[in-house]
């Protein structure tokens, strides 16, 4: 059924929230452009031809780049070795594999800071500028390819490879020209996680000072004050990621006709690893050891150190998160839910565009997003800047992606028959969702609000912008800490953070049982 | 895709639509119950136009081919959803009483048989009182045994109820035994409305003809009471005159020993038990082959001569005249 006319009365109490909060994402980001377009013509000359842009964007783009070669190299052999090969384990190390997704970027460029350098827990020479971010972007974000590549490895139709041998192809070659084609539209989809966490990152890059787009923001917004030119810069990133995410849909399109069906029931044969083993294991464990064990070793370590009188500041600080996530995510579901039905249920395009806006607001680089939500504040809801409701609102709005996933999902799983039984029981539609579907669907609620929450509790640059004055959560302490180098006070925020994280995460993919 | 459909439902009378899948049967039904807006045409209920009501405010039971049962409620939990007021419950109950179902009144739908829930689905449908219930293959996802003693328990149930019903099916069967009038559908059009008598007696086109079992469509000459054809003269049911299409029911013909009349020859014998169905090639026309519905105790075997006589009448059938039919299923 589609969105027609004579359906809207019964719609409206899902149409109303769907478009308020399409509006929650879409206008802030006209305003920024409105506000970046106020500037006089010869200012906005200067701007444009500034030769820091230029260096900015090459920065962003080296970093891109580098990260999204760094992580196939990580992810493609590890996917394969936990899914094509006889290593023992396969389900545990793929669970451990993914684990340091959890990990946000400012923890990670917190312990790269603390733990190495002089004085530091491990005795290596300190990494700053772009090879520290390449290295911690890296080793936090494999996870986002490594997964769908896995799914994809397992999901694979063996035969195919096995009809390409016996055509006469070597095994290599077979890889390359039956396999690999399967996998590619894994492989895109992590590639733009990848990069839009890359894009979207500012707690790693501004902590190593790495100038690209979002440090640039950050400091023309926090320090120099001149807020055009950082709704310039942040236009500039907007464009950015516009960019990726067209090429990867222009990617996805040429390639779905080359995708084939599911695979079949049947698994490919292992490949014995033989004498290779030991290799394999410890090509399975590095990433493990250096994105999780050594930091969580160096945490512990830098925790023990912390000052005992600060224990007052470190429950302040988790109770601030809680109290700006858990009402964030509780209105991240309320606004996912209107949304995901009316994209399920009445599939049309002002559906599909609400739904469209829903995930371009979880794509914009928070810090731009952030920034837009203070311009637009200050001039239509200026009632509101500066206090709890914005950042709560501001982070619903964001992580309302998270929500939608799971949530569409559970309701793919009740069938319309439902609903329309009720209709036909004197149900009106919203009677019908309250009273059968929500009931249904609750715990695919439950996991988009979990998601919510946890993205919520790690977001550092809306809460950094969009927080009322000294409201300071566990994320905004490690990087305020980070940035004075004062690392022992940061590392049990940063531990807590870390361990609160990788237990949701835990949870969830067992949970899931996506193995 | 309907087109042109004008049926109309009396009160307390069981109708079944009849017709092949995707002929759009059910796209009426839900075009009835407003679960789906017509482009043009009008929905009316006791003389009230509801065309553009919403499904909840048309007092229109809905009976779904899967049940649609809510699985977070038990059976009552169920039946008392569309009921409202004090005593709500107390009247699922004895809506659950109705189909037999009290004792399972606090188990959930997982844990009922199909047969159980269809009599749910059916109690939930008729709890609140509709004035009309519409009923989507209701028993199709009963195994064969089931079927039929469900059939005759919703039977009871809705003439207890003296609730008018709208059911549709693709079984003939079902058609022809549950309803007290049918229609026949094909292609989004309804071809053909009546008593399940008149429609099985007196087929208007060959479709609806070949549709409500086997039979014989052959062309011939009308002379008023009768028609001249292959096998002779055929007695019509209503006088008709010049070149025209019969049907003619494989039980309006029997076999003797070679004789008198035109002849054939056996080519396949299908013996069904309670009758048995001869495939008989004539030997005056050897490209049509006809149908005859005998007694089991026929004596006939592939390959054998036989005569043919005509002992019941042929209808005459509208439309053009196919070139070359011949018997089918």
């Amino acid at each position: 059924m589609t969105l027609r006319l004579p359906h809207l009365p019964g719609l409206l109490p899902f149409l109303l929230p769907a478009l308020l909060t399409g509006g929650g994402v879409a206008l802030p980001l006209l305003y920024l452009v409105l506000r970046a377009l106020e500037a006089e013509p010869q200012a906005l000359r200067e701007i444009l031809l500034r030769p820091k842009n230029l260096e900015l964007l090459g920065n962003t783009l080296a970093l891109l780049l580098g990260v999204l070669l760094l992580t196939t190299f990580l992810a493609f052999p590890l996917a394969f070795l936990t899914t094509r090969t006889d290593l023992k384990g396969k389900r545990l190390l793929a669970t451990l594999l993914a684990l340091p997704l959890a990990l946000p970027g400012y923890v990670g460029a917190y312990v790269l800071l603390a733990a190495t350098g002089p004085g530091g827990v491990l005795p290596w020479p300190r990494l700053e500028g772009y090879g520290g971010a390449l290295l911690v972007l890296s080793l936090l974000t494999y996870p986002y390819l490594f997964l769908p590549l896995r799914a994809a490895f397992l999901g694979l139709d063996p035969s195919l490879e096995e009809a390409a041998r016996t055509l006469g192809l070597s095994p290599l070659r077979a890889f390359l020209r039956a396999t690999l084609p399967q996998l590619l539209p894994a492989l895109l989809s992590g590639y733009l996680v990848v990069g839009l966490h890359v894009l979207g990152d500012f707690g790693t890059v501004s902590l190593l000072r790495y100038e690209t787009f979002s440090y640039a923001i950050y400091l023309q917004y926090s320090a120099a004050f001149d807020r055009v030119y950082a709704a310039w810069l942040a236009l500039f990133l907007l464009l950015l990621t516009g960019g990726l995410l067209l090429v990867e849909g222009l990617l996805l399109r040429r390639l779905s006709l080359a995708r084939t069906g599911k695979g079949s029931g049947r698994r490919a044969r292992p490949v014995r690893l033989g004498r290779l083993a030991p290799w394999a294991y410890l090509l399975v464990l590095l990433p493990v050891l250096l994105a999780l064990v050594l930091p969580l070793y160096a945490l512990f370590h830098l925790a023990s150190r912390f000052p005992r009188e600060n224990l007052q500041g470190l429950l302040e600080a988790l109770l601030h998160s809680a109290l700006a996530a858990g009402p964030a995510a509780a209105l991240a579901v309320g606004m996912a839910l209107p949304i995901a039905y009316l994209a399920v249920r009445y599939p049309s395009f002002p559906a599909r565009l609400l739904e469209r806006l829903a995930y371009l607001g979880y794509a914009v680089p928070p810090l731009a997003f952030a920034l837009a939500w203070v311009f637009f504040s200050l001039k239509g809801l200026p009632f509101l800047y500066g206090r709890l409701p914005l950042l709560l609102l501001v982070l619903a709005f964001h992580f309302l992606a998270e929500s939608l996933g799971p949530i569409r999902g559970a309701l793919h799983q009740v069938p319309r028959r439902l609903e329309e039984a009720a209709r036909t029981l004197g149900e009106t539609p919203t009677g019908a969702f309250l009273r059968v579907t929500l009931p249904l669907l609750w715990r695919g609620a439950a996991a988009g609000g979990a998601l919510a929450f946890i993205g919520a509790v790690k977001e550092l640059p809306l809460t950094l912008l969009l927080a009322p004055m000294g409201y300071s959560t566990l994320a905004t302490r490690v990087f305020s800490y980070t940035q004075e180098a004062m690392f022992a006070e940061a590392a049990p925020f940063a531990l807590l953070l870390a361990l609160l994280s990788a237990a949701f995460v835990g949870v969830l993919l067992w949970s899931e049982r996506r193995f | 895709m309907l087109q042109g459909i004008d049926l109309e439902v009396y009160p307390g009378e069981i109708l079944a639509l009849l017709g092949p899948s995707g002929c759009g049967k059910t796209t009426l039904l839900r075009v009835i119950a407003g679960l789906e807006g017509p482009d043009a045409g009008r929905v009316l209920l006791a003389g009230r136009e509801i065309t553009l009501l919403p499904p909840e405010r048309r007092g229109i039971g809905f009976v779904f081919q899967d049940y649609a049962l809510f699985p977070h409620l038990t059976a009552l939990g169920n039946v008392a959803f569309g009921l409202k007021g004090e005593d709500r419950w107390e009247r699922a109950r004895r809506a659950l009483e109705r189909v037999g179902m009290t004792l399972f009144q606090d188990r959930k739908p997982g844990e009922l048989s199909g047969g159980q829930q269809q009599r749910v689905a059916l109690a939930r449908a008729l709890a609140p009182g509709p004035r009309l219930v519409l009923l989507d293959e209701p028993f199709s996802s009963l195994d064969a045994g089931l079927r039929a003693a469900t059939r005759e328990e919703v039977r009871k149930v809705l003439k207890e109820a003296g609730t008018t019903a709208l059911l549709v099916t693709h079984d003939q069967e079902e058609a022809l035994s549950f309803a007290d009038r049918l229609g026949v559908m094909r292609g989004g059009r309804l071809l053909q409305v009546g008593t399940p008598e008149e429609v099985y007696l007196r087929p208007k086109t060959p479709f609806v003809a070949q549709f409500l079992g086997r039979t014989n469509l052959l062309p011939g000459e009308g002379k008023g009471r009768w028609a001249e054809t292959c096998l002779g003269p055929v007695p019509l049911a209503e006088p008709a005159f010049g070149p025209l299409l019969l049907s003619l029911r494989p039980e309006a013909l029997k076999l003797h020993p070679p004789g008198e009349g035109p002849q054939g020859e056996v080519v396949a014998r299908e013996f069904k038990g309670h009758d048995l169905t001869y495939r008989v090639r004539l030997l005056s026309a050897p490209e049509r082959e006809v149908l005859v519905q005998e007694s089991p105790a026929a004596p006939y075997r592939a390959g054998d001569r036989v005569g043919l006589t005509v002992v019941g009448e042929g209808v005459a059938l509208e439309g053009p005249t196919p070139r070359a039919p011949v018997g089918t299923d």
